[in-house]
This record gives C-alpha cells, structure tokens and sequence, in this order.
C-alpha cells in the first residue's frame, strides 16, 4: 500500500512522520539532529530512501547530513562551500558593499533523475551542486557572477537563495529565487542566469519596477507545465506563464497578498495555495484566525480553508519552505508553522487535521510519497 | 597523548563518548590539535574552524589550564600540561543561548 512520509525541519532538529496512503494515523520519529537548527530536508525524487539534511548552528557553522535508508541513519558528508573565484560584494542592509560570504545552505533540491546529483541554495545568494552524494560540492558561479549582483541586497531572513526548480521537461532549464535579488533562469544548466523579475512590482526599493532587487519569497510550479511559474512575493502573489518572461498578479481576493509558501495541487496545476499573513512587519495571520487559501482559477479567485484550523487567537507564522503536496490522490497538503504544528490535508485543502502540535518552530516541510 | 574535551553537540557529531585521545605531531598547538582532531575525525571539519581560512569560528573558544585561550596565536605552544597529557584541552561553545531567537 502507498504511503507518504513528511520531512519536517525545525529550529532544534528534524523529524520524520510516515502514514499510509489513508494518511490518518501517523508515526513521528526524532528528534534528528536535536538542537540543530535544520533548515531544509528533501529526499531523492530518483530514490526516495536517500535523503538530504541541511544541518547547522550558529556555534558550529554548516554540516551535511545523507540518508540511504529514507531517514533511519544519517552520515555527515561534505560541507566545504567555497565560492569559485572572486566572491565579488553585494550591498548590505545599510547601503555599504560587503564581500559574498557562504553563511548557511537554506534549500537543498536533488536532481529529478540522479540521487548522487543535489543542488544547494545557500547565503549568502549562490547555487552548489553536488554530483557525488554531497560529499562535495562545486559552485555554479555564473549566478553570484552575473552582472546585477553587486546591487542584490539581503531581505530581513539573510541575502539566501532559497529555491531552486529543475524544469522536468527541459534538464537544461532552471529556475532560482533570492531574497531579495528576485528570480533567475538558466537555460543551459546554470552556466549563465537571467533576470526574470519583468512584471514585478515592489514599492519597498527605489525603482519598483526595477529589473533586480525584489524580495521573492517562494515559487511553484506543476511539472506537467513548467513554463507556468507562481510566485509568492514579499508582498504580491504572481504568475507567469512564459517561464518568467513576464509576470502578473493573481492575489485577487486575499484579506492579505503577503506571506511566505506558495504551493500547486498535484494532480491540478490551475489549483494553488499560499497561507496569508498580515503583513511584513506583523508576521501572523490576519484576524487570528488560521487559514490556508486556495485558488481552482490559476490565480485571482481564492476560497478559505478553514475546517480543521484554529479561527481564533492564531499568532504564528509559515515560512517559505514550510508547505509541501504529496501526489496521492486526493491530493494531500502539509504545512508547518512557527508555532510548532504540522498540519496535513488528505482531500486538497478540504479539511486540516495536526500531525503533531509541540514540536519546535518548523522552518522547512517536504513530503514524499512512497510506493 | 593529548586530551581534548568536546562540546556535546561534537561529541555527538564524531560519535564519541568523552575524551578524545590524540597523537600530535611535533609541537602541541592549537593549529596540530586541530589538524590531528580533523584527521582523525573528518566529520569536524568546518565546524571549530573554518576550512580554508582555519579561522576560529566565533561563538568557540579554547580553555586550557582554566585559561582562554582562544586568542593566543594558533601556532603558539600549548601549556605544558596540555602537551603531556595532564590536563585536557577543552573546545567550548561560546553562552550565547539568546542567539537567533533560539
């Protein structure tokens, strides 16, 4: 029988909760890792049993962590980020050019086709890949070297690039995001990167329409369309369906367009959800209440999603790598927050039930289904 | 024989229960400690010093004989009693519990 498992990363170690296919009882084990923060976990979509952790502290800097047994054992492998060449600067937070400096991987993305093969997002904004199981890792510097990153400056989380999307169609194409540079595409498989940020409007930077310097926060696409991109911007929710050659606003009918996941229904790619939040300065939904919004219309249209959710007194927040689908079906949808819940979705959205409640803030949510 | 006392978190790491023993190399230093820890041990590499520079990372420090001596020159002498053995070299993490929002 096919079932899911759910890789939660938190400020203080990983867990690790398995289901059957019903997606009703669950087992959780760990703490991974505990008193690490552990920022992103992702397994192998060519392998599902091996796993990537990204593992690191403020004391200790960054570790590696790799699983063959889907998350039983763990070995530490290599977690040497040196940039290539000149690390060149970027701007800071106060306007002043500062030296790129590798601080921490956020993403960690395995290769749709090669388990041995994962990219790497990390801060300050660059992409590693690794083709040996993470035991070393190489930067794709045509990225950090393009022409516009003297001026990329860092959101209020850190300059991180934290996604990065293999176009399933096209192994030559893909696609990144950094806070707050904006997002990128390579169509020769990250030896050089454009600019796709046209259409986006951002009123925090002094060009709103600049052709950099947007704080993207998350993007998705379905694999069965991949020139389709959505995008949940610092403030705006957006979508393009040129592969970024030009963006629009779907937020529509949001109580709030600002907010950190975007996520797309797997059997459904006009079906998408993001999670608002009041604002930038005030990261915790809007009215207290907890609600996951989706829309069936590519955009434009959303409806709450409310049942199973608490409606009142809810001060917490879900971070950007922090929802996930599985491709069951119906479509089961994984959210994890601030507060410590993972909440799951067995019928798309329909109704919520918490996986766990107490665990510490989640930074990062993936699942996998298993066969 | 030198001794060399982990934080816990390293401990873990490089799945030791207390003391590492170490055979240094000439002249016992911070910086031949430290080869000799990551020689033996190459899950920790990167998380006491970096890799490249071998700069300390900031919230470790390097207490000997009640003494920090974290600032001391990396290729300085270690005391005595560390060099034979008679008291440990400890690898501290930095209180700095507030960090981060942790």
């Amino acid at each position: 029988m096919s079932g899911v498992r759910v890789l939660v990363g938190t400020k203080k170690g990983a867990f690790v909760l398995t289901s059957d296919g019903k997606r009703q009882g669950w087992e959780v084990d760990g703490p991974h890792f505990g008193g690490w923060e552990m920022y992103h976990i992702k397994g192998s979509p060519a392998d599902p049993n091996r796993l990537y952790a990204s593992q690191s502290t403020g004391w200790f800097g960054q570790l590696i962590q790799r699983s063959n047994d889907g998350g039983k054992t763990w070995e530490p492998v290599g977690n040497k980020f040196v940039y290539e060449g000149e690390p060149g600067t970027h701007k800071y937070y106060d306007g002043t050019s500062r030296p790129f400096e590798f601080k921490r991987v956020w993403h960690l993305e395995p290769s749709l086709t090669d388990p041995d093969t994962v990219y790497a997002g990390v801060e300050d904004a660059a992409i590693f890949r690794s083709t040996d199981g993470g035991s070393s890792w190489h930067e794709l510097p045509g990225l950090r070297q393009h022409q516009t990153a003297p001026d990329w400056a860092p959101g209020a989380g850190g300059m991180c690039l934290h996604t990065i999307i293999q176009d399933p169609k096209n192994p030559r194409r893909l696609f990144a995001a950094i806070s707050a540079a904006g997002a990128f595409r390579s169509d020769d498989a990250g030896e050089t990167w454009q600019p796709i940020n046209r259409g986006l409007h951002s009123q925090g930077i002094p060009d709103p329409d600049a052709p950099v310097g947007h704080c993207v926060h998350r993007i998705a696409l379905h694999p069965s369309r991949p020139n389709v991109l959505f995008m949940q911007k610092h403030w705006d929710v957006m979508r393009t369906d040129d592969a970024g050659g030009s963006w629009r606003e779907i937020s529509g009918n949001l109580p709030t367009d600002f907010g950190f996941p975007i996520d797309v229904h797997a059997h459904e790619p006009e079906t998408i959800y993001v999670v608002p939040i009041k604002s930038d300065s005030e990261h915790y939904p809007p009215d207290g209440k907890l609600r996951v919004y989706r829309s069936r219309s590519g955009g434009d249209e959303w409806e709450p999603l409310t049942k199973g959710l608490p409606q009142r007194d809810v001060y917490l927040n879900v971070l950007r790598d922090a929802m996930s689908v599985d491709s069951l079906d119906p479509c089961g949808i994984y959210f994890g927050t601030s507060g410590g819940q993972v909440y799951a979705s067995a019928d798309a959205g329909d109704s919520w039930t918490p996986i766990v409640r107490d665990l510490p803030a989640v930074l990062s949510v993936e699942v996998q289904t298993l066969p | 024989m030198i001794r060399v006392v982990l934080p816990t978190h390293l401990r873990r790491l490089a799945q030791v229960g207390g003391e590492v023993q170490l055979e240094v190399q000439g002249q016992a230093t911070q910086q031949s400690v430290l080869d000799a820890l990551e020689e033996s041990y190459p899950m920790l590499r990167g998380t006491i010093r970096d890799q490249v520079s071998h700069q300390r990372r900031a919230f470790i420090r390097f207490f000997a004989c009640e003494q920090d001596v974290s600032l001391e020159p990396p290729d300085q002498p270690l005391p005595d009693a560390v060099a034979s053995g008679a008291e440990p070299l400890l690898v501290i993490g930095a209180m700095a519990g507030g960090m981060m929002g942790s």
